[in-house]
């Protein structure tokens, strides 16, 4: 059949989402960007929803089934409130969920519980390598087997919270494939740079350059254990994490905009009244809900295991990053000025819209 | 409740069937069909009527006995308009031109459907049942009034010694006004719904749906357009001079009731339900192009290498990916759509949302396949060049894509057609 109506469950978790959303993360949200940080108990109260809890199993110490379908719901939700606070709140589902995707049993047993039953904290990945043909799938930051071990060479990019994390899942080209590895932040060549990475928006996100020099990691902590992982539902997973945030950015310039221009008057009527603003909602709303819809099949498909579910997440993932610049270009426009001025919230959503086909390891569901 | 793109089993059945369908009596006549314009496709016609008769498929014949309900077995949800957009999708996929001919009333029918009576229904949409395939059309474009639907000249009075409608005006573009109104040994006889006013004074609270019967003196197609694309498709003009029908033709409240528009309201319903169908079969038009253009990649050796980042591929690449992400986005746009219509949940939106982007997709992907094919594309060697000029009137039929944009915008904005003119 098809349905395209939340269950019972979902909807009381959107709800709650969408709560913490316009009521913390919204007004939190433009000061965060400008003074670059986002208070703790934002962060923590975003946690405390449970959204990550509830996709893992009570066997590792949460309380639900995972849901790819739920999870883009949840993170539209939360990101039409904010997007540096959405990936914030979710920057433990980075190591967690890879774990509870593709580790071994032991793996789970031993790293999953206790991030999820303690309080926010900033467990993470180290994906991204800064160079302008980095590919998630010929990563420069190599692995090689050695002893009982692998020795991890390299640099990351762009890895949240990594001077405070505890422990960090980083990728690395293994003979050819991309491999987890579950790194400690006391690892010897680990080294975190001081200074946070400049990045167009997410001030609110503290991102780091993370070299490894010779970091020796022992072989139970590859990620799926000595056989390995697929790397493809990790990185499918964090693509839909991406097409689902971009839906919700979308939605708040959309949302903003449509209600600016029911109010600006201009030659005697609302600006929404034209139809040169008329139709660029219209064209707004309609690409939004097109690419929506791809994600949530995506995801179901994520869900039921379906065979091209990969690569329908590719392509809801690259779609989005399309929609998303379209839809924040216009809300801009539709301001006009205002649109301009980081007095409103609009231009942030138009940085961050850029930066959603980018940032891919930023957030996973 | 839940989120799920399972396709229905029947419908997966249906599918399986009406793409032989498509294959073997579409594809096989579709360039003779277009080279001939007006040439009419009985061998499709006769099948689909026999085959929509012992199913029940696609028709808006009334159903003369319900069998039995069996009150133990769970009740299934509806889906019927669910079907119905598959299986305009997958004919149109074969040849859309030829899916316009498919008997079994069209949009006549609909406007039937959506406006009549009970007794209405019994006596104009019992033949479609019948032994022989019958059409009907709706006729509301004329040449003053297209998306403008206020601006309609078309006027009907009641003439009281007779106790009949009298009805003038000019109808154009009427999608199977031939076949409808034109004696033919091999059809039934037809009907067209005319869309006219009681009162002009009135403006659309005054306007009606009139059937006129095939043979009704003064009721006649004085012209055929010749086409870009769907040439199978006879498109009329109708002149209506004094023509009459008797009185229990007219479709909903013969009495103007100035203050509400539910006259007018009655055929815009019509296209509320039937927006998502048009937007279906644009799809089917570009999932046809998109699948040609894939398969001669595939035959030259061109790989579409999925997962990549965005700017490490080629130009052919992004250009196939953005393809597919337009195709199957509209088309779950069209299943939320008609998803919404079987629920019986309001879905004036959606359907105009789908239209807006069905009419955007299929013309820029038929386009692009073009472009990408080179000298292929451009030859009618191949049918993908007839698919780009059949995909075009997508965006026009059924509301123009502006129109829609109209309609989707005054919904988001909560605004009457007065505020956002």
């Amino acid at each position: 059949m098809y349905s395209f109506e939340p269950n019972e469950e979902q909807q009381m978790l959107l709800e709650a989402v969408g709560r913490f959303a316009a009521n913390d993360l919204r007004p939190a949200g433009h000061d965060a960007e400008e003074e670059g940080t986002l208070p703790k108990k934002v962060v923590s109260k975003g946690w405390e929803l449970g959204v990550l809890q509830a996709s893992v199993p009570e066997a590792y110490g949460g309380f639900g089934e995972r849901s790819a379908v739920t999870g883009v719901l949840a993170l539209e939700e939360m990101a039409f409130g904010d997007l540096a606070g959405t990936l914030a709140v979710n920057v433990p589902s980075l190591f967690v969920t890879p774990i509870l995707l593709v580790g071994s049993e032991e793996q789970k047993k031993e790293f999953i519980p206790p991030v999820i039953e303690m309080d926010w904290q900033p467990y993470t990945a180290a994906l991204i390598e800064y160079a302008l043909d980095f590919d998630p799938l010929e990563l420069k930051t190599f692995a090689k087997a050695e002893g009982d071990g692998y020795i991890l060479t390299g640099e990351k990019a762009f890895v949240p919270f990594a001077r405070e994390a505890e422990a960090m899942l980083v990728y690395a080209n293994l003979d050819g494939n991309t491999q987890g590895f579950i790194v400690p932040k006391t690892a010897a060549g680990l080294t975190v740079r001081s200074e946070a990475e400049k990045l167009m928006s997410l001030n609110a996100l503290p991102t780091y350059r993370v070299s490894f020099e010779g970091v020796k990691v022992p072989k139970g902590n590859r990620l799926g254990g000595e056989a390995g992982h697929d790397f493809q539902p990790v990185l499918a997973s964090m693509r839909l994490a991406l097409a689902a945030m971009a839906v919700g950015v979308a939605r708040a310039a959309f949302e903003y905009s449509r209600d600016y221009a029911k109010e600006r008057e201009a030659f005697g009527v609302k600006i929404a009244q034209k139809q040169a603003i008329a139709f660029m909602l219209a064209e707004m709303a309609t690409e939004i809900e097109a690419i929506r819809m791809l994600t949530w099949e995506a995801a179901w498909k994520m869900d039921t295991g379906a065979e091209d579910a990969f690569k329908d997440a590719y392509l809801a993932a690259v779609g989005a990053a399309d929609m998303v610049m379209m839809v924040t270009d216009r809300a801009v426009q539709i301001l006009g000025g205002y649109g301009y001025i980081r007095e409103y919230p609009v231009e942030m959503w138009m940085r961050n819209g850029r930066g959603l086909a980018t940032l891919v390891g930023l957030a996973i569901l | 409740m839940c989120i799920e793109f399972e396709t229905p089993k029947p419908i997966a059945q249906q599918q399986y069937v009406l793409k032989t369908v498509a294959e073997n009596m579409m594809r096989s006549v579709s360039r003779e069909m277009d080279e001939n314009e007006h040439a009419v496709p009985y061998g499709y016609i006769e099948f689909m009527h026999a085959a929509m008769k012992a199913t029940g498929a696609g028709s808006l014949a009334p159903k003369s006995e319900k069998k039995e309900e069996d009150l133990n077995k769970p009740k299934r949800p509806p889906i019927g308009y669910q079907m119905l957009a598959h299986m305009l999708e997958m004919l149109s996929w074969g040849d859309v031109g030829m899916y316009l001919v498919t008997p079994g009333g069209g949009l006549g029918a609909a406007a039937v459907e959506a406006a009549a009576t009970p007794e209405q229904k019994q006596k104009f949409l019992a033949r479609f049942g019948e032994e022989k395939p019958t059409f009907a059309a709706m006729c509301m474009t004329e040449p003053g009034a297209g998306s403008d639907t206020s601006a309609i000249k078309t006027n009907a009075y009641l003439d009281e010694k007779t106790n009949e409608w009298v009805i003038n005006g000019e109808k154009i573009f009427v999608t199977a006004g031939h076949k409808s109104m034109v004696p033919d040994e091999c059809f039934g006889k037809g009907f067209i719904v005319v869309w006219a006013s009681i009162d002009p004074s009135a403006g659309r609270a005054g306007m009606r749906g009139f059937v006129i019967e095939q043979g009704t003196p003064g009721a006649t197609v004085t012209k055929l357009e010749h086409k870009m694309g769907i040439r199978a498709s006879d498109t009329a003009a109708i002149s209506l001079i004094d023509a009459r029908v008797p009185y229990d033709h007219v479709l909903g409240n013969p009495t103007v009731e100035k203050q509400t528009e539910k006259g007018f309201k009655k055929a815009m319903a019509t296209f509320d339900a039937t927006r998502p169908l048009v937007a279906a079969t644009g799809i089917g038009v570009a999932r046809a192009s998109l699948e040609f253009v894939k398969e001669k990649l595939a035959e030259n050796g061109i790989e579409i290498r999925y997962g990549l980042p965005r700017n490490k591929l080629t130009s052919i690449e992004r250009d196939v990916i953005d393809m597919e992400i337009m195709l199957r986005s509209s088309w779950l746009m069209v299943i939320k759509a008609v998803w919404m219509a079987d629920n019986g949940k309001p879905n004036a939106l959606e359907s105009s949302m789908c239209k807006v982007k069905a009419g955007d997709v299929t013309t820029k992907i038929t386009q692009k396949a073009v472009e990408l094919m080179g000298p292929l594309g451009y030859s009618r060697e191949f049918l993908l060049e007839k698919w780009f000029r059949d995909a075009k009137i997508t965006d026009i039929y059924e509301g123009t894509g502006q129109i829609n944009r109209l309609v989707v915008a005054r919904q988001i904005l909560g605004y009457s057609g007065r505020e956002l003119r």
